[in-house]
């Protein structure tokens, strides 16, 4: 066991450079995602079919390819026709484009989720159609899509670790040199996979933290506690007593 | 009373239902139907439901696209013109122009869980008329205090009772200084302990604006008291109209005396 911690301890260093590599193409991975889903979820709700019918055929194009497939294309096919691209660009790319397709419905089913009568009440004030979804829609939206965004982005992070396959040393392809170092299969994959665990935790309490602000804004939120605190359903929507009056009082009336 | 003065001066009604076709799919939901509101007035549309009143109210908003025939509010045709003989669309911007005129009030009140109260009160008449922030507060807290909840400005709308949301949509409305106010069945929602708080802010908006108002409810006595007239409708079109002291006492038609029969 003390070669193990020995070797471990030797090999701390590319670990941690493994896990930077696989930090990179996680968070590129989710902003390119992140990007491309608002514009193909828009887009895919647009009653313009140029704008719909280009928008679905994307999504539906880099749903149905695998992820596995569209890294070779960048990294093994693109450089045939002479575009040669960077193996972390590549990565952020394939990643960012197949979890994007995924998420862009998250946003389209998201939007269309809010009742419709906030659509109505904005259109009977005459608010602008780009002011309505920015100001009145989007952030109710926002507060429903954000658990499963938060589920394709640590599926994302896992998926990171066909990284090895273009040649990238990331967590995964140091795991495998920490086994060949210590020729204990058990335990090198026993501390990839803590690692793995430990970033997507963090992912997790990050996006609980971001719904729970998100639904606060909405007037859902559970009264404020800390990050383990246990959830309650939110009472608020459907409960007018005045208990609930906490938050804010009458300030700022003249 | 009748009416006010503008109506003579201005010669254009606020709102003229010409011609009107309205389906769902092969549904005929109203059928050729005319009828004018003229300034000032307050008419109440009663009828069974599915008699098309919130229809006529949505097609107003433009929440619904007109099948067939014309609406012009204010002498100004609303989503529809005809140019050359031909029934043509009329430009998104040149309809939002007209539908500025127009507020609405709703039977799930609607407002936006993601602003206080204040903030669901002066988004509009910033960033739709211009106003400054200061501007849309001071007319925003007059509003409130004018429907009873002056102390409520900062307070989430999730977080008042059905009754204070719908004020609040009253006041949101109102803060857009609408010619054309459409309540649709606003108490519909609401306990039977709060209905008489809305009602009791409407009558008040009723009884110091020269706001054009068109309503559909099923409270009889509100209508009574607030209207100018009321139209009876029965399958997309208007089976009787009159004079709300002659329609709920002595009405003419025999579906009219049998629906009030039931609801009163």
């Amino acid at each position: 066991m003390n070669d193990n911690i020995d070797a471990l301890i030797a090999a701390l260093p590319d670990l941690r450079s493994g896990v930077f590599i696989t930090l990179q193409l996680t968070v590129g991975g989710v902003v390119l995602a992140f990007v491309i889903a608002i514009v193909l979820g828009l887009a895919a709700r647009s009653p313009r079919w140029p704008a719909r019918v280009p928008a679905r055929v994307l999504i539906e194009f880099f749903r149905g390819t695998s992820l596995l497939v569209q890294l070779f294309w960048f990294f093994y096919v693109m450089p045939l026709f002479g575009i040669q691209l960077d193996a972390l660009l590549c990565g952020v790319l394939a990643l960012g484009l197949n979890y994007g397709a995924y998420a862009a419905e998250v946003v389209r089913g998201s939007i269309n989720s809010v009742p419709k009568g906030q659509w109505e009440a904005a259109t009977a004030l005459s608010l602008s159609p780009a002011r309505k979804l920015r100001k009145i829609i989007w952030p109710q939206a926002w507060a429903i899509m954000i658990p499963s965004l938060a589920n394709l982005a640590v599926m994302l992070l896992k998926g990171t670790a066909v990284a090895y396959i273009i040649l990238m040393h990331d967590l995964t392809w140091e795991t495998d040199q920490l086994r060949q170092d210590t020729g204990n299969t058990f335990f090198a994959y026993g501390v990839g996979m803590i690692i793995y665990f430990l970033i997507s935790y963090a992912m997790v309490l990050g996006a609980n933290a971001l719904e729970r602000h998100a639904k606060r804004r909405l007037g859902q939120g559970p009264p404020k506690g800390g990050l383990f605190s246990v959830r309650i359903t939110d009472k608020a929507t459907t409960d007018p007593k005045p208990a609930a009056n906490a938050g804010s009082g009458g300030a700022g009336v003249a | 009373m009748p009416p006010t003065d503008s109506t003579a001066v201005a010669g254009q009604p606020a709102i003229r239902f010409e011609n009107v076709v309205k389906k769902f799919g092969d549904h005929v939901v109203l059928d050729d139907l005319n009828f004018d509101v003229q300034r000032g007035e307050r008419v109440t549309l009663i009828g069974p439901s599915g008699s098309g009143k919130t229809t006529i109210l949505r097609l107003v908003m433009t929440l619904e696209h007109l099948t067939g025939g014309y609406v012009f509010v204010d002498g100004e045709p609303l989503t529809h013109m005809e140019v050359n003989g031909r029934r043509v669309e009329r430009r998104p911007k040149d309809v939002a122009r007209t539908t500025q005129k127009i507020g609405m009030v709703f039977q799930q009140f609607n407002l936006f869980p993601n602003m206080s109260v204040l903030e669901n009160i002066t988004e509009a008449p910033v960033h739709v008329l211009g106003r400054s922030q200061d501007q849309a507060r001071t007319r925003g807290l007059e509003l409130l205090d004018q429907v009873g909840l002056a102390d409520k400005a900062d307070e989430h709308p999730t977080r008042l009772s059905g009754g204070q949301q719908q004020r609040v949509a009253i006041a949101r409305a109102l803060a857009m200084d609408p010619e054309i106010l459409l309540l649709d069945e606003v108490t519909s929602a609401l306990d039977p302990e709060l209905v008489g708080e809305v009602l009791g802010v409407l009558r008040d908006v009723a009884k110091s604006t020269d706001i054009t108002m068109l309503i559909v409810t099923h409270e009889m006595q509100f209508a009574q008291d607030v209207s100018h007239r009321v139209l009876m409708f029965d399958g997309g079109s208007i089976v009787e109209e009159a004079s709300p002291d002659v329609m709920f006492t002595a009405p003419e038609h025999e579906r009219t005396r049998a629906f009030l029969q039931a609801v009163l």
